[in-house]
């Protein structure tokens, strides 16, 4: 134990009048705590359900520059892939995340796109990734790190494609973390993946003027793809 | 850096003088403002939340000592590391060692207080390594060879003009002849340059807004993703930060985050909020190798047994700054080191000695704006007036200010001869200022009227005042 961080815990007791730790009472309904988090305020916009949230999430992705493109179901989404970047008039090769989830999709039918499954490379311009949760709240993206879910997809290339299906869309930020706790702990998982993020719409800076602009240092672009299959029938 | 706060009144003249930063301060006040109060008014429980943010806060500061060691348990049994420094030198030699047994020569940095508040640039580069801001307006700075003016806007100073010239002086190898007149254009040859600096980069540094017990995580809130390259391209992570970041749970955490962005910059959150646990996982295809917490203390646990124990629950929004009338006339660099306007008059004097920032507790109007937008409810303009006595006890207030208040006081005590003086001098003025309203010039106010005009009293004292608008109420 270093010297450093005795003397760093020392002063952090002594300035809140204690010679030792917390007593063990104190410590016993911190650590409960800890283990059971409560959930805090969730404002109203947080609340709600089905269609509803579905829309609040859309709305707010829009709001903060994302677009979002509705298909009826899975099937729909490699099409909806090759659409999206032949309009923007965008290169068809793609890196994929090597996920289950977009795997069993019927590519094939899309002859134009070229797919790779694997990490990001700086050379990469299109990314398509699936995405943890949706959180209606702000339009926001919950994603993760993983085996089939590399993090650079979400960061390196300029157009990043996101599919989402309806049922993942909750309604605030804490109803997600309630859903990748229940995943993680059904996996035998203890700990977070290496890396959570909330992503509310592209890459964006204020620091030339005030101006906002898109596209800094993450991507330029991205793209919800929203799968509307009713969760009854999946 | 060496701080420079002792000479805040010949900086501040100076940047009254500096009509460009003027204007670009005067303008992102307003703009500010506006687009704050409507993003809070979308959020009908943005006050409740400030309470339960506080709470939150206040909870962790008494368990301090219980939370830090929880952290560094979790973030050990991830995989992390976690190196605890009393000082700067102790944080920058940390940093330094990590590096070196990385044989990095390069390092892309997020942004991050903390390394400007212990001087991280300067002695890496003095040690041979190579520190790249990634953050636009950090890199703009760091090209300018100048500290941050703003907790979250750090070139906010400065105009599109001068950040050309900075690009023109740094990228010598571009052509001389390009264009750079949009900010589009800065904009597409920031992200080229600074691509390569991320992939080539040996390590990545980072700041964090929070860091979770629960789950031993530090927590980055960025709008650009260089904060998500800096930590997942170079092999290794190190997270530089301090004490007071800590929170129990994510949920908690998400209470404070439904404030930060915000009180930051208007928006309802950023484009990304990152939680990052210990190193790569094994069969992950990307990330660091090894995960590293720089965690600093430089007084704050001192801090913390004090009565500046309240400024302990600030999480750098830069609303306080943002909105000061204050930093919105004289700007970052004025007060003299990192941390500027009202959170810096608090902070500063703390972390740099009340002698070395005497003047900042003194660089308020007391309008109170600071701390009705704190998010974290501080209360600024009290912990300010403290520093202000603190500095009066120690004698570190000018003998002319001393005498003044001195002769103020005199009269205080004595309020008939007090009322009647002050009835006078009102009269006086008034009389004076009658036809324009206001004074462009006055005897002994230079300080004040060369940068602006002195209202002409109208109607009388406040007392005076007080009284005849009591009775027509009371008729």
């Amino acid at each position: 134990m270093s010297e450093a961080r005795n003397d760093i815990i020392n002063r952090i007791r002594a300035s809140n009048g204690r010679t030792g730790p917390i007593d063990a009472e104190a410590a016993a309904k911190i650590q409960e705590r800890l283990n059971r988090p409560p959930v805090n305020l969730i404002p109203e916009r947080g609340k709600g359900e089905g269609t509803e949230l579905v829309e609040r999430f859309v709305e707010m992705a829009k709001e903060a520059s994302a677009t979002v493109t509705r298909v009826a179901s899975a099937d729909e989404v490699p099409a909806a892939v090759e659409q999206y970047l032949m309009r923007k008039n965008l290169p068809c090769e793609v890196v994929m995340a090597p996920d289950e989830s977009l795997a069993t999709l019927p590519w094939s039918d899309q002859p134009r796109l070229t797919i790779r499954r694997d990490r990001a490379q700086p050379s990469d311009y299109v990314s398509v990734t699936p995405a943890f949760a949706g959180i209606a709240e702000t339009g926001t993206l919950m994603v993760h790190s993983g085996a089939t879910t590399p993090y650079t997809l979400n960061f390196l290339p300029e157009t990043h494609i996101v599919v989402l299906e309806a049922a993942k869309i909750v309604g605030a930020y804490e109803d997600a973390w309630a859903r990748l706790r229940t995943k993680l702990k059904a996996a035998g998982e203890t700990t977070l993946p290496r890396t959570v993020c909330l992503i509310t719409g592209p890459s964006r800076t204020g620091d030339i003027e005030k101006k906002i602009l898109l596209g800094v240092h993450g991507p330029l672009r991205l793209n919800i793809i929203l799968v509307e299959t009713d969760p009854k029938n999946s | 850096m060496q701080p420079f706060s002792h000479a805040f009144k010949e900086s501040a003249d100076r940047a009254l003088e500096n009509a460009t930063q003027r204007r670009a301060l005067g303008k992102v006040r307003l703009e500010f403002g506006a687009k704050r109060a409507k993003t809070v008014a979308r959020l009908p429980e943005f006050d409740a939340l400030k309470d339960q943010a506080k709470t939150i806060k206040d909870h962790v500061l008494e368990n301090l000592d219980f939370y830090l060691e929880t952290f560094e348990e979790k973030v050990t049994a991830n995989g992390g590391h976690v190196h605890w420094c009393r000082t700067p030198e102790e944080a920058c030699d940390a940093v330094l060692g990590l590096c070196r047994d990385a044989g990095a020569r390069t390092v892309a940095k997020g942004k991050s207080m903390i390394t400007e508040e212990i001087g991280l640039n300067a002695f890496l580069e003095a040690n041979g390594i190579t520190p790249v801001e990634t953050d636009l307006g950090e890199y703009i700075v760091q090209l300018r060879n100048e500290p941050p003016s703003h907790i979250t806007a750090p070139a906010v100073h400065l105009n599109k003009e001068q950040i050309a010239d900075a690009f023109r002086d740094g990228h010598k190898d571009l052509d001389p002849a390009r264009p750079l007149d949009e900010p589009q254009e800065l904009l597409d040859e920031a992200r080229a340059v600074l691509r390569d600096s991320f992939i080539e980069a040996d390590v990545g540094i980072t700041g964090a807004n929070f860091l979770i017990a629960e789950t031993g995580s530090t927590v980055i809130v960025t709008n650009e993703g260089n904060g998500d390259l800096s930590q997942t391209l170079p092999k290794i992570h190190i997270v530089v930060t301090s004490i007071e970041k800590m929170v129990p749970t994510l949920e908690d955490a998400m209470t404070i985050l439904r404030l930060l962005a915000r009180s930051a910059t208007a928006q309802e959150i950023t484009s990304y909020t990152t939680f990052s646990t210990g190193p790569k996982r094994a069969d992950d295809l990307d990330g660091p190798e090894a995960f590293h917490v720089v965690l600093l203390d430089n007084g704050r646990s001192d801090l913390l047994g004090g009565e500046f124990r309240e400024v302990l629950r600030c999480i750098r929004c830069g609303a306080c700054q943002t909105l000061c009338p204050v930093w919105g006339a004289v700007g970052g660099h004025a007060y003299g080191w990192v941390y500027s306007g009202p959170i810096g008059a608090v902070l500063s004097p703390a972390l740099i000695g009340i002698e070395e920032a005497r003047h900042l507790p003194e660089a308020s109007t007391f309008c109170g704006m600071c701390e009705s937008v704190c998010p974290m409810r501080i209360p600024l303009p009290k912990l300010m007036r403290r520093w202000r006595e603190k500095a009066f006890e120690k004698k570190h207030t000018p003998g002319v200010t001393r005498y003044g208040i001195g002769l103020w006081a005199l009269f205080a005590k004595r309020p008939a001869l007090y009322r009647l003086k002050v009835r006078a001098v009102i009269a006086l003025l008034a009389r004076i200022g009658r036809r324009k309203g206001r004074f462009r010039r006055l005897p002994f106010a230079g300080g004040w009227t060369a940068h602006r005009d002195l209202p002409a009293p109208q109607g009388g004292t406040f007392m005076d005042q007080w009284r005849s608008r009591g009775e027509r109420s009371a008729r």
